[in-house]
């Protein structure tokens, strides 16, 4: 049974209590209609249960989330699956800064584009790799801190003039990989990373991904992968090991 | 050039009385004790941590400051210049451990506890009950009452989760990574025992503490190192870390080659990657911000547990702290310029912030002036030596303190200030397996709990003689504290008499 609640004008704490107390009663799918704005939706909820979502949810969506999948058919806002742990989040949209912050599972799957610091610090551990897919462009601060996880930046529909990243990508990097379709100029990217060219495992692993991610989104995988793609691994994973005098 | 360092320390070995047992040797983890044909120090690697001459059975070994490695100046003093001339070698951050150790004020010593005499009856803790019990947490603003229908009187106010601790001081936030697991493990028996909890820091819980969860705070820091949601919930309560005293407004760096196996599950990161802690959280550049993150951990522990904010002592703490509570959180935790750390650059541990009497003062101050004191619990943290600091800080407006470093040194710590290097030799501040065993869990918590034994009984004895029966009775209780040697400011921000006036 599908549990659809109608969320005009409900305050975050309400909706949210009703979906741990359906899950209590193993509940596990939901459709939220006239959604505007309310926090925190999936916040902490270990059960694996799916959520779609209509309307636009409010900051951290999917925070310390771990199993659900939540389909977003609006545009998200900030701070999306901060501190993710597991599940999986696809936004037929937008979305806003910090995402993914601290991610250490699961994957956030972006149609359009998303705003500042999107993966910072994420992270991954043994078999935890969190992956950020944004079919769009992204803002200032990309990947920053990242210590783990897979980032791509697609830019699928922007024109030639748009850069696909903003400044300061990768700052701070030590772990993780970015991938790029099409170039990055050098003068944007943070210090600690570096360009390089796919191997075959990275094209494999692309394909991988990319193909969950064009069935979502209704794209071609040829007519995605057609384009090269770079790829921005850090320099070293001590980048400040030398900074100390003991 | 040559700009060898001289020795800071010399170790003297009275060789009529070493019966060459080696025991120093064994003990020295900074490669000072050698053994030729005899014992043989290596002065220049000595850090005074005492670990040789505590173990010597036969008391051979004297350690004394190195007094003239430095011609005698008054101006460039010899830490001034050991720092120039490792600075002039390395071109680095000078690191460092444990507090500010440079002679500040302390405000503590500077302030009088008064008593009863005639007047007012003093009390004998001995025989007549003395509440110690305090609970952390939001307190309603009114208590609202009603009938039931069978005539019985119904509290109707919601009450906030709170956190009950039979004595106000709490174990300080160190992580597994800057101190051991076995220290982590001690502290939270200390704390299960004494009925108070130790404080996770930035580094994860090991799964080995999961049944200490009543007795334990979890902090969330900037690195979110092994934060999920099952973690939130294995706690008494849980800490957001926007700053620490030793450091404030920057982050913390364990480096990759102490995040072992056992690290790396607790952070949940590879091995031997490091760890850094971002400066700021990037989810928090405002008050709103942090409510956001406030709440976003009351849904994740379903609103059962209190959620605390952190911060360093800066000059604004006042209304930070004012923006805190009006964020959202139960608990206002502010650590002054002298709280302890495993790393820290020394210019900023040694020139930022400032002490924490001034800040508990202000904080206080400013959340009674706005009416919204009961909103939140204070925890004051950073520079509590004795039970004579808990009483004053409680009377001062704190409803709770914090025991770092005075609880590593009732586990052995000798304040050599090392811990940055990893090989404390008490086996507290390293993860090197042969110096970790060093502590045993079950006679560190015992000497824990042993201290706050015997602060209890000491603040005992301070409210019977204050001819006060609880803890509540003093908080806050500024009448009760006079200051001796303060300049008139001073006395006015601590909001307290000078010594010799009355009422």
């Amino acid at each position: 049974m599908v549990m659809e609640i109608d969320c005009k004008g409900m305050y975050y704490k309400k909706l949210n209590k009703m979906i741990r107390n359906a899950i209590d009663k193993n509940e596990t799918e939901f459709v939220l209609n006239n959604i505007n704005g309310q926090r925190y939706i999936g916040n902490g909820i270990n059960e694996k249960i799916k959520i779609t979502i209509n309307g636009v949810p409010g900051n951290d969506l999917a925070t310390f989330m771990n199993g659900p999948s939540l389909i977003i058919n609006a545009n998200g806002q900030d701070g999306l699956a901060n501190t993710m742990n597991a599940g999986e989040i696809i936004v037929h949209g937008s979305a806003g800064d910090v995402l993914g912050y601290g991610m250490r599972g699961g994957k956030l799957l972006i149609r359009d584009n998303v705003g500042y610091r999107t993966g910072i610090h994420m992270k991954e551990y043994k078999k935890q790799v969190p992956v950020i897919i944004v079919g769009g462009v992204a803002g200032d601060f990309c990947g920053e801190y990242m210590a783990g996880g897979v980032l791509v930046l697609l830019g699928l529909d922007k024109d030639d003039d748009t850069p696909i990243a903003g400044d300061y990508l990768g700052t701070g990097m030590h772990g993780g990989v970015i991938y790029i379709r099409g170039e990055v100029e050098e003068h944007t990217l943070g210090a600690e990373v570096s360009v390089l060219e796919l191997n075959d495992k990275d094209i494999k692993l692309l394909k991988k991904h990319l193909g969950e991610y064009c069935k979502h989104f209704g794209l071609d995988l040829e007519e995605v992968m057609s384009k090269p793609f770079i790829k921005l691994l850090p320099v070293s994973s001590r980048p400040y090991g030398n900074l100390y005098a003991y | 050039m040559m700009s060898e360092l001289p020795a800071e320390f010399i170790v003297k070995i009275d060789y009529d009385r070493c019966r060459r047992c080696k025991r120093c040797v064994m003990n020295c983890s900074f490669g000072c004790m050698q053994f030729k044909d005899r014992v043989v120090p290596e002065h220049k690697n000595c850090v005074a941590c005492h670990r040789c001459a505590t173990f010597c059975p036969e008391s051979a070994i004297t350690i004394t400051r190195n007094e003239l490695a430095y011609k005698e100046n008054a101006n460039w003093m010899p830490e001034i210049r050991k720092n120039i001339l490792k600075q002039a070698q390395t071109g680095g951050i000078l690191l460092t451990g444990m507090g500010n150790p440079r002679p500040y004020q302390i405000l503590w010593d500077h302030m009088l506890i008064d008593a009863c005499q005639v007047t007012n009856p003093s009390i004998d803790p001995l025989r007549e009950p003395m509440e110690l019990r305090t609970f952390l947490g939001r307190k309603p603003d009114r208590l609202e009452f009603a009938h039931n229908k069978d005539g019985e009187i119904d509290l109707v106010t919601e009450l906030q989760p709170q956190v009950k601790l039979d004595v106000p001081v709490l174990f300080g936030a160190m992580s597994y990574g800057a101190i051991s697991l076995n220290a982590h493990r001690a502290l939270a028996m200390a704390a299960n025992r004494s009925g108070t909890l130790m404080n996770t820091g930035e580094g994860g819980l090991h799964k080995d503490l999961y049944p200490y969860a009543g007795n334990i705070i979890v902090q969330v820091a900037s690195g979110r190192f092994g934060v999920h949601s099952e973690y939130l919930n294995t706690s008494a309560m849980v800490e957001i870390k926007i700053g620490q005293g030793a450091k404030p407004g920057i982050g913390g760096h364990l480096p990759g080659e102490k995040v072992g196996e056992e690290i790396s599950k607790t952070r949940m990161i590879p091995v031997g990657t490091d760890a850094i802690s971002p400066a700021p959280h990037h989810d928090i550049y405002s008050i709103e911000d942090l409510s956001q993150l406030i709440f976003a951990i009351k849904e994740a522990v379903d609103y059962t547990k209190p959620v605390s904010v952190k911060i360093s002592a800066v000059h604004n703490v006042a209304a930070i702290a004012s923006g805190i509570v009006r964020a959202g959180a139960d608990v206002v935790t502010i650590d002054g310029f002298k709280g302890g750390t495993g790393a820290s650059p020394m210019v900023i541990r040694d020139n930022v912030g400032i002490p924490i009497e001034l800040a508990l003062a202000a904080v206080d101050q400013r959340l009674r002036d706005e009416g919204i004191r009961n909103n939140a619990s204070i925890i004051c943290a950073g520079g509590i030596r004795s039970s004579g600091d808990v009483a004053k800080a409680i009377a001062l407006g704190a409803d709770a303190t914090v025991i770092g470093t005075a609880a590593l040194v009732a586990m052995g710590c000798r304040i050599c200030q090392k811990c940055y290097t990893g090989n404390c030799a008490w086996g507290i501040a390293t993860q090197k397996p042969e110096l970790t065993r060093r502590l045993d869990p079950e006679v560190g918590a015992q000497r824990l709990s042993n201290l706050l034994t015997a602060w209890s009984l000491e603040l005992k004895e301070i409210l019977g003689s204050l001819g006060v029966n609880s803890i509540e009775s003093l908080r806050g209780s500024r009448e009760r504290l006079r200051g001796i040697d303060l300049d008139e400011q001073t006395l006015k921000l601590l909001g307290i008499k000078p010594a010799g006036i009355g009422q």
